[in-house]
């Protein structure tokens, strides 16, 4: 298969010959290739459709910034839209396909948007689609979501993995172009700690698209050797493929690294891209320059390319954009282009130079002073109309126009926290502003240094200037290399084109469409950019925003700096969701915490659910049962009977000691502490400073000097991150030490009557637990088991006779295999997070649905608790006024009237006649549970001042559901109210 | 008052086996290390000179500085935060960690059992700075030996201990996590030993 | 960010919790005559200003200081990392 374009010399790899398709025609290119290069030596100009107008695009760049070679790789699963193809990487097999066409690229049926093309103007969206409201959701929205955009994903699951990362640096070197390279030289050299990092699969920048000599060598020649240097050093890290991003604070830089996009699929376990999380002590940007356009009538066909890309096909890719080559351009690099081809052996039928004293030119006919006013070809372009200086019109054939509108240097990560860039007159381009983030410098033709030798120079000297920072010495060497100066006369659009003259290709913007913007007043760069998407797109504006801001200044009569540039936020170019997600998907979206009894429960076919990050065995379903109600309801039944066993691991242990420790826990917690006695165990209620209760548990004390204190599961880490806060920030004085332990003890609440029964074969002989040695509240270390340390507390949730008992984890597995063993005699059952809520709902236990972060103490029935008589975070705003009302919501139960009717949690409270609004709203209900022992639906409720309103008939209503309820209002305590069963 | 419980009870790895594991990559090795004890010890406020000695006193070795640790001939010591530390021994001869610790500092020091809170793998070979590079923010390569950071390993928090710079690393992190945890690492490897 | 914890020196900011204005230090007396109206000055009448801000960070993934960081809201940079137990006993914090 012949490639009609390709050139001789260049740095393709000759002896690999890649096979790929596009839109499903056979082609070949070589390796180093990218599709944009492989298509364009294959004769192939037409490339995409554009957004809007559906017009036919091609290439214009050779890098990142192009906005039209848009194309979708792949299929399924890894199918992915929008690739640029000057950066696709060719391999072997490549499949792409033309984007936003149908039925074919040649024929686009919505290319009939190009004849509406007066009607699609700036601000469309806004004018057109105002009314009829209704119309939006069901008529436009989908209209145009089915018109608009450019490729399309599969809607199957990436098959790959990507990672992330995290690397450190003395000094990170953003572009391995001549500056950057010269820079890693210098740092390297001198030991520093670099990463060199560039978005190209080859380094060298631009001396790999020149026929500039460096040092006496071939441009090309002298970046393998600097890489192979680099390479050698084990100080310096060359990161290919990786973008850097963005800036962020304090030296952060984010960096994609495409591992595996250059290839099919990656090798198994490898990741397709990562994300590199960059901490550099200094930064040094050498992000090059990007070429900007000329904007004139119909200045989108494909052909018309940039003039710096048209020299880099050549010369890096060995390809001619076409047989015929023109020339456009306002300053003297334009000419390069013309020579280079030239030399190569490619037609230049015209150089178009807008300056009257353009440089002469060797081989091609010269149009100084002259304009392209048009262009011709519908799909690949055909010829340009010139005027020339003397004010006549000429026709030039030609495949492709090489355009140049000077260089706008790449300042975007200097302006990421919040710099701004400033005008150069010079360059007539804005090039890094004073505000720089911290630690970077710039260098090269970033920096607006425009040649050669200015860019090893300058990277050179910058390396230098940085490690001195750190105290590291280094020389800068910087070989001989070009050193034009810049020659250009500003120049962005014709004016007298009649036909649209393109700005913002890949949204397609138009001159036309800036002026209409500026007709209706939105001006400011900002508005500018909104109203008519002006650098909107995906590439951000890199070849546009410079060519609207122009036109844009010179309609309002201010110059380019007055009129300002958009604010350059992260991300450079577009960074995949995969990247970004990392590892972090799926299952393993966020880290698994598991129980002790976690194995022993998956064999038991254990229902897990979510707390946190815990996993916790919601219920324990039994052969037989089909819902979950018949589990949950068996597992209350078995435990209020006889006995039942729960991991009750998950809630948070704090073990607090210290002189101070008693002292301590009273100023955090709202009732007090300091006089328990050793050996025993009191609920703690936990308020936050505006007197909002906030955590609840329990402070066991196991030495006057060292207590161990619970919180709930969902509170753990606030409750410590509150108790250090208290303990250093307020109370530093105060002899307390904290460490958490929720870990280390495997713990199972033991509850039922037969609790004790079971405990007894478990707990050492020598340790007596009878009701008598070891009441209601007690606790104690113990041994179980022949000798194992525990830890046993008595305490109830589910309001039975009930034992809490600790053991190190590596034992948690054993014990509750061996509970359940002891416990056959007694018919033990497991049971899981739905029981123990539901017992604790009979109980008229507060729990997180009633600790909601809306309520105090009083609201919970517990408001004498707050001690008065000793100072605690939240005390002194628990007594305001407004929290003390006497219709405060109190804690009550509710019964449904009708036994087969259903409380819900959610259900608002109102008066049994009357009307259902919220201005007669009397509470809420909290939490709901079928009570098995009751035989009945029951919640818990926070109703207007409810102690006062037991017995009264009341209805839940749940507009909503459309639910409504009658219940009656009762003591939150439905099981055992006065705690008899605790007891015994 | 029947008391049948004679059997003993069998310890499980953090993993959940046995035995603890053992994963063999190009360059890593990772393995589950189930055999020390650890015990945070915390001076009390104002015995900070005297929990200090008598620490050295028992365990041989000064208790090292901020992000440091030290060992002696049978212990390991870590720095886990102002005035607090973390002391690692072999379990099997010092399953009561705590109590011989707590003897040895008396009212200078509060002492916790920490042994079962961590999961604990030791992480060498030649790749490991790449394994962790992957893993935390933490610039591993800068390492030296007996370095100590705290950090945060796909989002659980970790000690990451240097044992021998650029080659022998211990990640201790908590327990529950130790799933998790072992996921992210054995992921990790398997990456880094590709190249 | 990065934050130069006074101990263990430069650490990412994604290892601390962010709690706000440092004046959470300076709890006020509840058994003051006008505890009432201080302690909801305290409370709910913090600085947010755009400029430089003395502020308490967590080091929740590290080693559980608390610390008062002086910060450049508009810009990020930090002047000044102390430990808040050494901040509180300054200002007369102790029991």
């Amino acid at each position: 298969m012949k490639q009609v374009n390709r050139l001789s010399g260049g740095l393709v790899d000759r002896d690999q010959v890649l096979g790929f398709t596009f839109d499903g025609k056979r082609y070949e290119g070589h390796g180093g290739d990218t599709l944009a290069s492989a298509l364009l030596a294959n004769g192939v100009r037409l490339m995409g459709r554009s957004f809007k107008y559906h017009r036919p695009r091609g290439v214009m760049t050779a890098g990142s910034e192009e906005p039209d070679a848009l194309v979708e790789l792949r299929s399924g699963g890894r199918q992915e839209p929008n690739t640029r193809a000057t950066v696709a990487e060719l391999f072997d097999g490549m499949q792409a396909r033309s984007q936003n066409r149908w039925p074919s690229l040649r024929h686009d049926m919505m290319a009939v948007n190009d004849r509406l093309s007066n009607f699609l103007t700036a601000g469309f969206y806004y004018k057109t689609f105002m009314w009829p409201k209704a119309f939006w959701e069901k008529l436009y929205e989908p209209t145009i979501r089915h018109a608009a955009g450019l490729g399309r994903v599969s809607g199957e699951d990436d098959p790959d993995v990507y990672d992330k990362g995290f690397l450190h640096c003395d000094l990170l070197i953003i572009g391995a172009g001549p500056a950057g390279l010269s820079a890693a030289l210098t740092a390297g050299r001198a030991g520093a700690r670099v990463i060199l990092a560039d978005e190209d699969f080859a380094f060298g920048g631009r001396l790999n698209a020149e026929m500039f000599e460096v040092g006496g060598e071939a441009g090309s020649d002298w970046a393998k050797a600097a890489v192979a240097e680099l390479a050698s050093m084990g100080n310096v890290r060359l990161m290919a493929r990786t973008t850097v991003v963005g800036a962020f604070d304090h030296g952060v830089y984010g960096a994609v690294e495409r591992v595996a996009d250059h290839v099919a699929a990656p090798v198994e376990g490898q990741p397709r891209q990562v994300f590199w999380r960059i901490t550099s002590k200094r930064a040094l940007l050498c992000a090059g320059a990007t070429e900007r356009p000329i904007a004139f009538a119909n200045n989108d066909r494909p052909g018309i390319m940039m003039a710096s890309a048209v020299r880099s096909f050549a010369n890096r890719w060995a390809v001619a954009a076409h047989e015929t080559v023109a020339v456009f351009t306002n300053n003297d690099d334009g000419h390069r282009t013309a020579a280079d081809l030239i030399a190569k052996g490619v037609r230049v039928t015209a150089v178009i130079d807008t300056r009257a004293d353009a440089p002469a030119v060797e081989g091609a006919e010269l149009f100084a002073g002259a304009q392209v006013i048009d262009s011709r070809g519908r799909l690949g372009l055909e010829s340009v109309r010139i005027r020339t200086a003397q004010g006549f019109t000429r026709d030039i054939v030609c495949g492709a126009l090489a355009v140049s509108g000077g260089w706008n240097p790449n300042v975007h990560l200097t302006c990421h926290q919040r710099g701004r860039p400033q005008w150069d007159e010079t360059l007539a381009a804005f090039v890094p502003g004073p505000d720089l983030p911290v630690g970077m410098l710039v260098a090269g033709a970033a920096s607006g240094v425009l040649s050669t030798e200015g860019a090893l120079r300058t990277g050179a000297e910058g390396a230098v200037a940085v490690l001195a920072d750190l105290g590291i010495a280094a020389t800068a060497a910087v070989p001989q290399a070009e050193d034009a100066p810049v020659d250009l006369t500003p120049f962005w659009h014709v004016s007298e084109s009649k036909g649209r003259a393109w700005i913002d290709m890949q949204n397609d913007v138009t001159v036309k469409d800036i002026k209409l913007a500026h007709q209706e007043n939105f001006v400011s760069v900002e508005h500018l950019k909104r109203y008519t998407t002006l650098g909107m797109a995906t590439d951000q504006g890199k070849t546009s925003n410079m060519g609207g801001l122009a036109v844009m200044a010179e309609l309002t009569g201010k110059s380019i700096p007055e009129t300002g540039t958009t604010m350059f936020r992260p991300p450079y170019t577009p960074v995949s969701f995969g990247a970004l997600a990392g590892r972090a998907v799926g299952k393993h979206f966020h880290p698994v915490r598991e129980t002790p009894s976690h194995n022993w429960a998956t064999e038991r076919g254990a229902v897990f659910v979510e707390v946190g990050d815990w996993l916790r065995a919601q219920w324990f379903p039994q052969p037989g049962e089909t819902h979950w109600r018949q589990s949950v309801d068996r597992e209350v039944l078995a435990t209020r009977r006889s006995v039942g066993v729960c991991d009750v691991t998950t809630l948070g242990k704090i073990d607090v000691q210290g002189a101070d420790a008693a002292e301590f826990l009273n100023k955090v917690y709202a009732n007090a502490f300091a006089k328990l006695p050793v050996g025993k165990v009191r609920y703690g209620l936990m308020l936050r400073e505006d007197g909002i209760a906030y955590d609840d548990g329990t402070a066991a004390r196991f030495a006057e000097d060292h207590f161990v204190v619970t919180t709930t599961t969902a509170n753990a880490v606030l409750v410590y991150r509150q108790m250090e806060f208290a303990r250093q920030c307020l109370w530093p004085d105060l002899d307390v030490q904290l460490i958490s332990t929720t870990e280390a003890w495997a713990q199972y609440a033991v509850a039922g009557p037969n609790s004790r029964k079971l405990l007894e074969k478990i707990v050492d002989p020598r340790f007596d637990i009878s009701n008598e040695a070891f009441p209601f509240m007690a606790c104690g270390e113990v041994t179980i088991c022949g000798g194992l340390r525990a830890r046993l507390f008595r305490i109830s949730f589910s309001g039975e006779l009930a034992y809490e008992i600790a053991v190190p984890t590596r034992y948690g597995d054993a014990m509750i295999r061996a509970l359940m063993d002891e416990g056959e005699a007694f018919d033990v059952v497991p049971y899981g997070t739905e029981a123990l809520g539901v017992m604790r709902i009979e109980k008229g236990h507060a729990a997180g649905n009633e600790l909601n972060g809306t309520t105090t103490a009083l609201n919970l029935g517990m408001g004498r608790m707050v001690s008065k008589k000793k100072d605690c975070i939240g005390n002194t705003l628990s007594e305001r006024a407004g929290l003390n009302m006497a219709d405060a919501l109190k804690l009550v139960g509710v019964k449904p009237v009708d036994a087969t009717q259903a409380v819900k949690a959610g259900g608002h409270l109102m008066a049994k006649e009357g009307p259902v609004d919220a201005a007669h709203d009397q509470g809420y209900v909290t939490s709901a549970a079928y009570s098995p022992i009751l035989e009945s639906s029951i919640g818990l409720a926070l109703l207007k001042n409810g102690a006062a309103r037991l017995g009264e008939v009341m209805r839940i209503a749940n507009p909503l559901e459309g639910d409504d309820v009658e219940v009656e209002i009762v003591s939150a305590h439905f099981v055992d109210p006065d705690g008899e069963k605790l007891r015994v | 008052m029947g008391r049948s419980c004679v059997y003993k009870l069998k310890a499980m790895t953090a993993l959940g086996g046995t035995k603890p594991r053992v994963d063999v990559f190009a360059g890593v090795k990772i393995s589950e290390n189930p055999d020390r004890a650890l015990v945070s010890v915390s001076a009390r406020q104002g015995h900070e000179t005297v929990c200090r000695e008598r620490a050295r006193a028992f365990l041989g070795v000064d208790l090292p500085a901020p992000a440091r640790a030290a060992s002696s001939e049978g212990f390991g010591v870590l720095w886990i935060g102002p005035d607090a530390w973390m002391v690692e021994a072999d379990h099997t001869r010092h399953e009561l960690l705590a109590s011989e610790i707590k003897t040895a500092v008396a009212d200078a020091g509060s002492v916790v059992e920490q042994t079962d809170g961590w999961c604990r793998f030791e992480v060498e070979g030649s790749k490991v700075c790449d394994l962790f590079e992957r893993l935390c923010n933490v610039d591993v390569q800068a390492m030296l030996g007996d370095a100590v950071v705290r950090t945060s390993i796909h989002h659980v928090g970790c000690y990451l201990w240097c044992r021998e710079a650029g080659a022998a690393f211990t990640v201790m992190g908590p327990r529950s996590s130790a799933a998790s945890l072992h996921h992210a690492l054995i992921e990790s490897a398997g990456v880094v030993s590709l190249d | 960010m990065i934050i130069d914890h006074p101990l263990l020196g430069p650490r990412d900011a994604q290892e601390f919790v962010y709690l706000g204005d440092a004046d959470l230090i300076n709890r006020p007396d509840w058994q003051a005559e006008d505890a009432a109206d201080a302690f909801h000055d305290y409370l709910y009448l913090r600085d947010n200003p755009a400029g430089v801000h003395r502020e308490l960070w967590y080091h929740e993934q590290g080693d559980r200081s608390w610390l008062v960081v002086t910060r450049d809201t508009l810009t990020h940079e930090i002047s000044k990392v102390e430990l808040a137990r050494d901040v509180a006993r300054a200002q007369g914090r102790g029991r």
